[in-house]
C-alpha cells in the first residue's frame, strides 16, 4: 500500500490536444493518502472515469506522471499495478463458481495453494458469501455479483488502491444502503485507499473522507463534505451538492455590502470592488421565508412539498431563489426573505472569494 | 368458484392454423399417407401398414446413407466451429476494417447453393479449373468425379468455405457483445490469454455457439444441392447423402412409400439429434437452465 501522487496529470482523447477544451481531464496535481477514502464526484462526461482509469492503468495520461509511493508507474499495465477495480456493471467469471472467482486474481498471480485457500475463505467470510461459495457465480444477484467483483480486489491483501467505477448504478435501492454500509466497514477493517467514482451526492458524501468534485475535466474542489457544504469553491460544486442546490445570484459587491437590484444585503466580511461577474451564494436552507415587513420581497412560483420540509421556488428581482421552508411553517401571502449573514458566500468568476479578500 | 370459459378466442387462432396447415401439415401428413400406403396409380391405395418402415431400416442402402451423413456433419462440425471462432477473435472489433471484414465473411452465404456446387465443379476440373489445373501442374494426382477421397475433400472445403462465414458471424456478434469491463477485470486480475478466452470469451458466446452448431448440424445433415451439382452422389455412390438417395428414391425410382418412410425416419433423426444436442449444450456450464437472455 502506499500514497498516489497524480504528478501535472493531463488526458486527451485526442492525439494533439490544441485547446483547453481537447482535454477530458485538464492538468492536476494531487496526493491520495494511503488508507483514506475518497469520492469522484461529478456529473457524466467531468472526466471521473477518465481519471479512475488513469490511475488503474488502462488508460496512459497524455501529460503527467503517477507514482504509488515513490515508484512511477505511468507506463505499468494494469496487472503490473497491482490495483483492483470494481466496475459499474459486476464483472464476474460466469462459469466459475464463487470460490474460484476469489481464487482466480491469485491463481494467475501463482500464490501458493495453501496462502490461496486461506486468504479466499476469510474473503467469504468478510463478504458474507459462505452459504453460497461453492456455487455457481452466475445466478446470484446484482449485489452479490458486485460483492464478489470487489473480493476478487480485497483478497490480494497488497493493493495499492481500489477503485470503484459507480459501483451500486445496478443494484436495487433497498441494497445500496447495505452494500454501502459493508464497503465503509471494508474500509475500517482493512485499510485499503478506496477511490470511489460516482454522480450520487448522497453515496459520495456517504462514503468519503474527501470528495473531489469535477467538472468539465477539472478538478474543482477537493474538500470534506462539510466544506463542499459550508463553502463550495465553485458555483458549480454549490449547486451540485445540495438538495436544491445554492441560491446563486448575481449582485454587486462593495465592501461590506452586496447589491442585488434595488436591494442592498449586509455581507460578514469585507469584501474589494469586485467586477460585474460577481455573485452571491446563499444555501436554501439559510434563506428564511417570512411574512413580516423585513426583507426582500419574492414572488412565489411553485411549492414542493417533500414531507419533511417545503421547497419554494420563487423570484427575487427576476433571480430565480430556492428557500427551504420548515415542515409546518404556513406559506406567507406577502413573502419577503432574509439570507443569514454568516452563510453568504461570494464568487467572482464562478470561483469563491475567500473572506476578508 | 367455478370459472366461466369462454372458448371464442380460438377462433383467432384460426389464420395461423390455416397457414401452417397448407405450409407443414398437409404436406407432412401426405408423407405419413404414402408411407403407410402402397399404390399402383390411379390413385388407388393399400394398406402397407409398418412394411415400408421396416424395409428402409432393414436396407443396407440407408444405413450407408445414413452414416455418411453422420460423418460428413461431424467432421464439417469439427472444422467450422473451432475456425469459426478463430476467425472471428482475429477480426477487428472497430475501427475503418470492421465493415470490410463483415461483408467479406457475408459474401459466400449470399450465393446460392446450387451456384456454389457449379463453382467448386468448375474450380476443380483440371482441364479449366484454377484448383484442379494448379494441382496437375504441381503433381498431385486430384479428380474428384473418380476419386471417392478428392470427391470428399471437395465436397468439405467447399462447405466450410461457404458456412464457415455462418459461424464466424455468429460468434462475432457474441464477442463484440461483451462489455469492455470484463477485459479490464480480466487484465487487472493478472489473466493470460488463454484464461481470458476460457473464462470469458466462450461462456459469453455460448448462446450463440449452441444457434451456429444447430443450424450448421441441421444444414450439413440435409446437403443435397452442393454434392447433387458437384459429385451428383458419386463417385459409385460414395457421396450419395441421404437427401441425394431420397430424391433418387422419389423421383427417380418413383418408390413413394419407402421415400416417405425414409423422409419420416430422416426427420425424426435430426429433431432427436438436435434435442439432444440443444439440451446437453444450454446444460453444460450452468447449474440451472438458462433464463431469457442471461444478464
Amino acid at each position: 500500500m502506499a500514497k498516489i501522487t497524480l504528478d501535472g496529470l493531463a488526458h486527451s482523447y485526442y492525439p494533439n490536444p490544441k485547446t483547453d477544451a481537447d482535454f477530458a481531464l485538464k492538468e492536476l496535481n494531487y496526493e491520495w493518502d494511503d488508507g483514506g477514502a475518497y469520492a469522484l464526484l461529478g456529473p457524466s462526461g467531468c472526466g471521473k472515469t477518465t481519471l479512475l482509469n488513469i490511475i488503474s492503468g488502462l488508460l496512459v495520461p497524455s501529460k503527467g506522471n503517477i507514482l504509488f509511493g515513490s515508484k512511477n508507474v505511468t507506463e505499468l499495465q494494469p496487472e503490473q499495478r497491482n490495483i483492483a477495480q470494481v466496475f459499474q456493471f459486476p464483472v464476474i467469471y460466469d462459469t466459475m463458481t464463487v470460490r474460484q472467482n476469489l481464487e482466480f486474481p491469485l491463481v494467475n498471480r501463482q500464490v501458493p495453494k495453501n496462502e490461496i485457500d486461506k486468504r479466499v475463505a476469510e474473503m467469504i467470510q468478510v463478504l458474507d458469501l459462505e452459504d453460497k461459495a461453492d456455487r455457481k457465480a452466475r445466478g446470484l444477484t446484482a449485489d452479490e455479483k458486485q460483492k464478489i467483483s470487489l473480493g476478487r480486489g480485497l483478497v490480494r491483501y497488497d493493493v495499492n488502491a481500489i477503485l470503484f467505477d459507480e459501483p451500486l448504478t445496478v443494484i436495487d435501492p433497498h441494497m445500496k444502503w447495505q452494500l454501502r454500509t459493508k464497503l465503509k466497514d471494508l474500509h475500517r477493517q482493512l485499510g485499503h485507499t478506496m477511490i470511489y467514482v460516482t454522480h450520487d451526492q448522497t453515496e459520495a458524501l456517504t462514503f468519503a473522507d474527501k470528495v473531489v468534485v469535477m467538472y468539465e475535466g477539472d478538478v474543482v474542489q477537493i474538500g470534506t463534505p462539510e466544506e463542499l457544504f459550508d463553502e463550495p469553491a465553485h458555483t458549480f460544486v454549490g449547486y451540485f451538492i445540495g438538495s436544491p442546490g445554492m441560491n446563486i445570484l448575481s449582485s454587486e459587491v462593495k465592501g461590506k455590502t452586496a447589491r442585488i437590484g434595488s436591494h442592498e444585503i449586509k455581507l460578514a466580511h469585507e469584501y474589494h470592488a469586485l467586477g460585474e461577474t460577481a455573485e452571491v451564494g446563499i444555501r436554501p436552507e439559510f434563506v428564511t421565508l417570512s411574512g413580516g415587513k423585513k426583507g426582500m420581497p419574492v414572488s412565489i412560483n411553485s411549492v414542493e412539498d417533500i414531507g419533511r420540509f417545503k421547497i419554494v421556488r420563487a423570484s427575487l428581482e427576476g433571480q430565480e431563489l430556492n428557500a427551504v421552508l420548515p415542515e409546518g411553517a404556513p406559506v406567507p401571502a406577502d413573502p419577503k426573505v432574509s439570507f443569514d449573514m454568516s452563510r453568504i458566500n461570494i464568487y467572482e468568476n464562478s470561483h469563491l472569494v475567500r473572506k476578508g479578500a | 368458484m367455478d370459472k366461466t370459459y369462454n372458448n371464442k378466442a380460438w377462433f383467432l387462432v384460426l389464420p395461423v392454423f390455416v397457414l401452417v396447415a397448407l405450409s407443414a401439415i398437409i404436406p407432412i401428413m401426405t408423407v405419413v399417407n404414402y408411407s403407410v400406403q402402397d399404390t399402383f396409380g390411379n390413385n388407388q391405395f393399400f394398406w402397407a401398414g409398418t412394411e415400408w418402415f421396416e424395409d428402409v431400416l432393414s436396407s443396407e442402402r440407408f444405413w450407408n446413407s445414413l452414416s455418411r451423413n453422420l460423418l460428413f456433419s461431424f467432421i464439417i462440425l469439427s472444422i467450422e466451429i473451432p475456425l469459426g471462432i478463430g476467425i472471428a477473435l482475429c477480426m477487428p472489433k472497430k475501427g475503418p476494417w470492421v465493415p470490410v471484414c463483415l461483408v467479406m465473411m457475408a459474401l459466400p452465404l449470399l450465393i446460392p447453393w446450387n451456384v456454389v456446387g457449379t463453382i467448386w465443379q468448375i474450380f476443380g476440373r483440371a482441364d479449366i479449373g484454377l484448383l484442379g489445373h494448379t494441382l496437375e501442374a504441381i503433381g498431385v494426382d486430384y479428380n474428384y468425379t473418380s476419386n471417392i477421397f478428392d470427391a470428399w475433400v471437395t465436397i468439405i472445403v467447399m462447405d466450410v468455405w461457404h458456412w464457415t462465414s455462418l459461424v464466424v458471424l455468429l460468434c462475432y456478434a457474441g464477442l463484440v457483445s461483451i462489455p469492455d469491463a470484463y477485459y479490464q477485470a480480466a487484465r487487472i486480475d493478472g489473466a493470460s490469454k488463454l484464461s481470458v478466452f476460457r473464462f470469458i470469451q466462450l461462456p459469453k458466446m455460448r448462446g450463440v455457439l449452441i444457434i451456429a452448431f444447430l443450424l450448421r448440424f441441421m444444414d450439413s445433415f440435409m446437403i443435397y444441392t452442393e454434392p447433387f451439382v458437384l459429385t451428383g452422389g458419386g463417385p459409385g455412390n460414395s457421396t450419395t447423402f441421404m437427401s441425394i438417395d431420397l430424391v433418387k428414391q422419389a423421383i427417380g425410382q418413383f418408390d413413394l412409400g419407402p421415400a416417405a418412410a425414409m423422409s419420416l425416419i430422416y426427420q425424426l433423426i435430426i429433431i432427436l439429434i438436435c434435442y439432444v444436442f440443444f439440451t446437453v449444450m444450454s446444460h453444460t456450464g450452468s447449474d440451472k437452465p438458462e433464463q431469457g437472455a442471461g444478464e
